[in-house]
C-alpha cells in the first residue's frame, strides 16, 4: 500500500506541475513504483512537461465516469518504466469530479502503486479541494515572494484545518545573488513567517525552460541544479536525511563549484 | 539632497526587509480574519469595560494585532490620566 501526496499552492504559477514532474521522474528513478495524477482538469499540462502529450486515449474523468479502467488511462513513461501518468481531461471542467472520486481513485492507485503524486490546480476551490481529497500529505510549493509566501500561508492554514498534521514546504525559483545582496526573502525570513517544515530548496534555473521546451525533466540532467534539488526532494519524501544544498557561498558552495565546473 | 540619501539607505537596506515586513502585517491580519472594523468594536468593547475604573484619554487609544513569536497578541495602548476614586485599591 503507497502513500499520496498533493503538490499545491494558494498561488499560480510558483512551480507546482514542474515539481510533480520532477519528484515523480526522481522518485521512479530510484525505484519506487509512482502514479502521477494530474488533477488540473481543463487545463492540463503534466503531459507536456514529462513530453507524453501524444499518448494520450483516455483521461481522469473518463476513469471516473466509467468510460475506461483506470489501467487504460495510465501512461507509462518510456524512459523510466516504473513511471505512470493519469492524465487531466482537458475539455472538461473541476465540476467533473468529486472530493469522494477522487478519493476513490487515489485509494485505487495506492494498492498498486508505493507513490501516488498529485499535481493540484491553483486557488482554494473545488480545483483544490479534489485534489487533496485523496492525499496522506501535502507538499505546498512557494516562490520567495510577498503574494505566494501570503497565499501559501492561506493554503497552509487550509491543509491543517483539515488535518493534514505537517504539511512540508518547497521554496522555489530562490536567486542566490538576489539573496545574497538582501532583495530577495531568503530562507529563513520564510520558514519563519510560516512556521512550517522545509523539503526541499529549487534555485532559479534555465534548465527547467529547456527541460519544458523538450519534455524532459530536469531531473534527467546531471548538469542542472534544480534538478538536483529535486533529486534530493525526493530521498527527503522517502525519509532520507538529506542536506540542503548550499546555494549561497559562491565559492564553496555547490552553486560555486558547479560554476567552475560548468563556467556558468 | 535628502531624496538621495534616501534612495541610498533604501538600496542599502534591500527589498527583502520591506518585503518581510509587508508580509508580517498582511499575515496577521489574514490569520485573524480581523479587519479594521473588528478592532474597532475591540477598542469599544474595552473602552466600555474600563471606564468604571479608569479615566482615560479616549482619542489616544490604539488596538492592534502584533506577533508574539509564532502567535498573535492583541496589544491595546490606553492613555490614562487616572484611575477612578473608589476603584478597588484600599479606598
Ligand atoms: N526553478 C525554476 N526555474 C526557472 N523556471 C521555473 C522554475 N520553476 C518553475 N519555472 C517556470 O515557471 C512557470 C510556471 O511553472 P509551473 O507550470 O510548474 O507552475 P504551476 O504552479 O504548476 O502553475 P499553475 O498554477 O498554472 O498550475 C513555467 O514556465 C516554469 O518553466
Ligand atoms: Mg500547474
Amino acid at each position: 500500500m503507497g502513500k499520496s501526496i498533493v503538490i499545491t499552492s494558494g498561488k499560480g504559477g510558483v512551480g507546482k506541475t514542474t515539481t510533480t514532474a520532477n519528484l515523480g521522474m526522481a522518485l521512479a528513478q530510484r525505484g519506487a513504483r509512482v502514479a502521477l495524477v494530474d488533477a488540473d482538469i481543463g487545463l492540463r499540462n503534466l503531459d507536456v512537461l514529462l513530453g507524453l502529450e501524444n499518448r494520450i486515449v483516455y483521461d481522469l474523468v473518463d476513469v471516473v465516469e466509467g468510460f475506461c479502467r483506470l489501467r487504460q488511462a495510465l501512461i507509462r513513461d518510456k524512459r523510466c518504466e516504473n513511471l505512470f501518468l493519469l492524465p487531466a481531461a482537458q475539455t472538461r471542467d473541476k465540476t467533473a469530479v468529486s472530493p469522494d472520486q477522487m478519493r476513490a481513485l487515489v485509494a485505487e492507485l495506492k494498492e498498486s502503486f508505493d507513490v501516488v503524486l498529485i499535481d493540484s490546480p491553483a486557488g482554494i476551490e473545488q480545483g483544490f479541494q479534489n485534489a487533496v481529497a485523496g492525499a496522506d500529505e501535502a507538499v505546498v510549493v512557494t516562490t520567495p515572494e510577498v503574494s505566494a509566501v501570503r497565499d501559501a500561508d492561506r493554503i497552509i492554514g487550509l491543509l491543517e484545518a483539515q488535518e493534514f498534521h505537517a504539511p512540508r514546504l518547497v521554496i522555489n525559483r530562490i536567486r542566490p545573488a538576489m539573496v545574497s545582496r538582501g532583495d530577495m526573502m531568503d530562507i529563513n525570513d520564510i520558514l519563519e513567517i510560516l512556521a512550517i517544515d522545509l523539503v526541499g530548496v529549487v534555485p532559479e534555473d534555465e534548465h527547467i525552460v529547456v527541460s519544458t521546451n523538450r519534455g524532459e525533466p530536469a531531473v534527467l540532467q546531471n548538469s542542472s541544479l534544480a534538478g538536483r534539488a529535486y533529486r534530493n526532494i525526493a530521498a527527503r519524501l522517502m525519509g532520507e536525511d538529506v542536506p540542503f544544498l548550499d546555494l549561497q557561498s559562491a565559492n564553496g558552495g555547490l552553486l560555486g563549484r558547479l560554476r567552475r565546473i560548468f563556467g556558468g | 539632497m535628502f531624496s538621495l540619501l534616501g534612495g541610498l539607505r533604501r538600496r542599502q537596506a534591500g527589498s527583502k526587509d520591506v518585503a518581510r515586513e509587508r508580509l508580517r502585517v498582511v499575515l496577521m491580519h489574514d490569520r485573524a480574519g480581523a479587519n479594521p472594523e473588528l478592532l474597532e468594536q475591540v477598542r469599544d468593547a474595552l473602552v466600555q469595560s474600563l471606564s468604571p475604573l479608569v479615566d482615560m484619554d479616549r482619542r489616544g487609544i490604539q488596538v492592534d494585532l502584533r506577533r508574539q513569536g509564532q502567535s498573535l497578541a492583541l496589544v491595546a495602548s490606553i492613555p490614562v490620566r487616572g484611575f477612578k476614586r473608589g476603584a478597588g485599591g484600599r479606598g
